[in-house]
């Protein structure tokens, strides 16, 4: 930085004279500000793209080569013959049915649920600090932990917690035959749908939490005094504020539910319809070895998640537009 | 909710009625959130409640809250019954999250500087670029990374998952730190220059102070997405470098089910994150957002 406060002086004597040689030297200047400008963005940069876009090159080559670990010798280049299963399997289409599904019931239902829980703790209160921790508990519990937590300890038909609640309950009233629903097996993508509503919830609400707190407080007293009902200021003033709120907290928590892994392995291992891309996947190269088709999928998985990213980056780009002015 | 037809209906009741009943719904309402920070509370308190039971009162039904509490799950936990120790996974776990937060922030930081303080031209191309990295499936660039690994002998080592969980944290990380960095304001740095403060100055003076917070908070994000990884650690770690969560996952399927045991390594293995997400939650509330919109 010291070079270039020292540049900043320089052109205004260099179009004094004018001549060709001190016209090079303030390119030259200018092309090493532009790069000290830029290089500090470097390490990051090259960084990112060595070790996410170099694997996925390479994922792209293997997906043409006839690759089964299982079978060494059987090797060789295989052109759209991996992508020709991908598209004729029938586990393969389910799963796209079955990400789409859960992706967008735990987003669109946590984002609800969220707002909801925001909108209350917006209002001051006694305890509202022990009620925040109290909510945002749930994201801090390692998802396999709370996969777990949910199938032994809450799911489970024998001994988990939401059947020996019905079991209490019917007790109470002297019936010793309660419903004991096998909840895994009778609704397993609710099954794990509920349990990552639990967990994304919290930081759905923790999104929409600091916008309200971010909102100004005077257009809203001012509302107030005017009559407006609290419906007509929720759905005029804090619902426009909050859209960016919304969008992000969808966009992120869209790009971690779609990859979701854990629950799916660990409450369903993928079985009853359950199977989501990710875990497809997973399955395709670490059970059977496939590595051809398995980057088949990944390949499109990724032309997939593109598109989708196309949609949900033009809604970022409303969220930076305001700010690129600066 | 029923209060508010009525006061469209009728706007102009005593005003002693309205504050009283705005004054009941508020107390509702208040309720409400109790009971639905209770409800999400539940499952953790029922995990660590079922934990400190024996391994015969935590599998009943209807459940037995009120059955004696023993240590029993945690001593089975760290190892004095199986003689599998949880040591090795929780260093590496430590080991993984810290150094990659570590990483992060040290390639964050200058990125989010010179993208937001000394915006570089087309900046907002590089800023998407960086946030479209996270919306490839990690599992598409799996195999690659398993299979260079496996040439390399990198397989089974901690390091590894050092780098990809950087990478998996990086975008997310420069996106929140930029906002952070935006936040100074452009004035102060131009006084600062005017008044011939260097670089290091400018950055430990200025700049640090007005970011701190959302270091934090971007180092806190980083460090709670590192610890929770499954996938990665699950395929490309074995008995070495194996971290908390694939430990998690190979201590049920490998012993058969003890509620109590399980429900004690869950709840050590989340302390961790637990405590740091308790203690910053402001941080957390305050980054979540700024880095986000702001």
């Amino acid at each position: 930085m010291p070079t270039q406060t020292a540049e900043r002086t320089r052109p205004v004597e260099a179009v004094v004279p004018a001549s060709g040689r001190q016209a090079a030297r303030a390119r030259r200047a200018q092309r090493t500000k532009d790069w000290a400008r830029r290089a500090p963005l470097l390490p990051a940069l090259v960084f990112l793209i060595i070790v996410t876009q170099l694997p996925f090159l390479a994922t792209v080559v293997i997906s043409f080569i006839r690759w089964n670990a299982l079978a060494p010798d059987n090797r060789g280049f295989a052109a759209f013959d991996n992508y020709k299963a991908v598209f004729t399997d029938h586990a393969m289409r389910s799963s796209v049915l079955t990400t789409v599904l859960l992706t967008v019931t735990v987003v669109l239902v946590s984002l609800l649920l969220g707002l909801g829980l925001a909108l209350l703790l917006d209002r001051g209160f006694r305890g509202r600090g022990i009620v925040r921790t109290l909510l945002i508990t749930p994201f801090l519990v390692v998802p396999v932990a709370s996969a777990l937590l949910w199938k032994h300890a809450l799911y489970n038909t024998s001994y988990g917690l939401l059947n020996g609640v019905l079991t209490w309950i019917w007790g109470l009233f002297g019936s010793d035959n309660p419903p004991q629903p096998d909840w895994m097996t009778d609704s397993p993508l609710a099954a794990v749908e509920v349990s990552l509503i639990w967990q994304w919830t919290p930081f759905m609400m923790l999104i929409l939490l600091a916008g309200l707190q971010s909102r100004p407080t005077d257009a809203v007293e001012a509302a107030r005094m005017d009559g407006a009902s609290p419906f007509d200021i929720f759905r005029c003033l804090t619902l426009p504020h909050l859209r960016r709120y919304l969008e992000l907290a969808a966009l992120l928590g869209t790009i971690y539910v779609v990859q979701n892994f854990d629950a799916v392995f660990t409450i369903t291992s993928g079985g009853l319809g359950t199977a989501n891309l990710p875990y497809t996947i997973y399955q395709t190269f670490y059970q059977a070895h496939d590595y051809g088709r398995a980057s088949a999928q990944g390949v499109i998985v990724v032309l997939c998640s593109l598109l989708v990213a196309t949609f949900a980056l033009r809604t970022v780009s409303s969220l930076l537009r305001e700010e690129v002015t600066r | 909710m029923t209060s508010v037809p009525l006061t469209l209906r009728r706007p102009r009741r005593p005003a002693g009625s309205t504050a009283r009943r705005r004054r009941r719904t508020g107390g509702m309402l208040v309720l409400v959130a109790w009971l639905c920070g209770i409800a999400f509370f539940l499952p953790v308190a029922w995990m660590v409640l079922t934990s400190f039971h024996s391994e015969t009162d935590a599998a009943t039904n209807p459940p037995s809250v009120g059955a004696g509490l023993t240590l029993d799950g945690y001593r089975e936990f760290f190892g004095a019954g199986s003689g599998i120790s949880p040591w090795p996974p929780l260093i590496n776990s430590l080991t993984a999250s810290v150094a990659s937060t570590l990483l992060v922030l040290a390639l964050a930081v200058p990125a989010a500087y010179a993208l937001s303080i000394k915006p570089v031209r087309k900046w907002s191309d590089v800023l998407f670029f960086f946030l479209s990295t996270k919306m490839l499936p990690l599992v598409a660039g799996l195999l690659p990374v398993y299979l260079i690994a496996q040439n390399t002998g990198m397989l089974d080592s901690i390091w590894l998952l050092v780098i990809l969980y950087t990478s998996m944290n990086l975008p997310i990380a420069v996106w929140m730190m930029r906002s952070f960095l935006a936040e100074v304001p452009v004035e102060m740095l131009e006084a600062a220059s005017t008044d011939g403060a260097g670089l290091h100055t400018t950055l430990t003076r200025i700049v640090a102070p007005v970011a701190m917070p959302g270091i934090a908070a971007t180092a806190l994000i980083s460090f709670i997405f590192s610890w929770n990884e499954l996938l990665f650690a699950r395929v490309l770690t074995g008995i070495v470098a194996g971290t908390s969560p694939v430990f998690l996952t190979s201590f049920v399927t490998s012993q058969g089910l003890f509620l109590a045991k399980v429900c004690a390594a869950a709840t050590v293995i989340s302390l961790p994150v637990l405590i740091a997400g308790f203690a910053a939650q402001d941080k957390l509330v305050q980054g979540l957002s700024l880095g986000a919109v702001k």
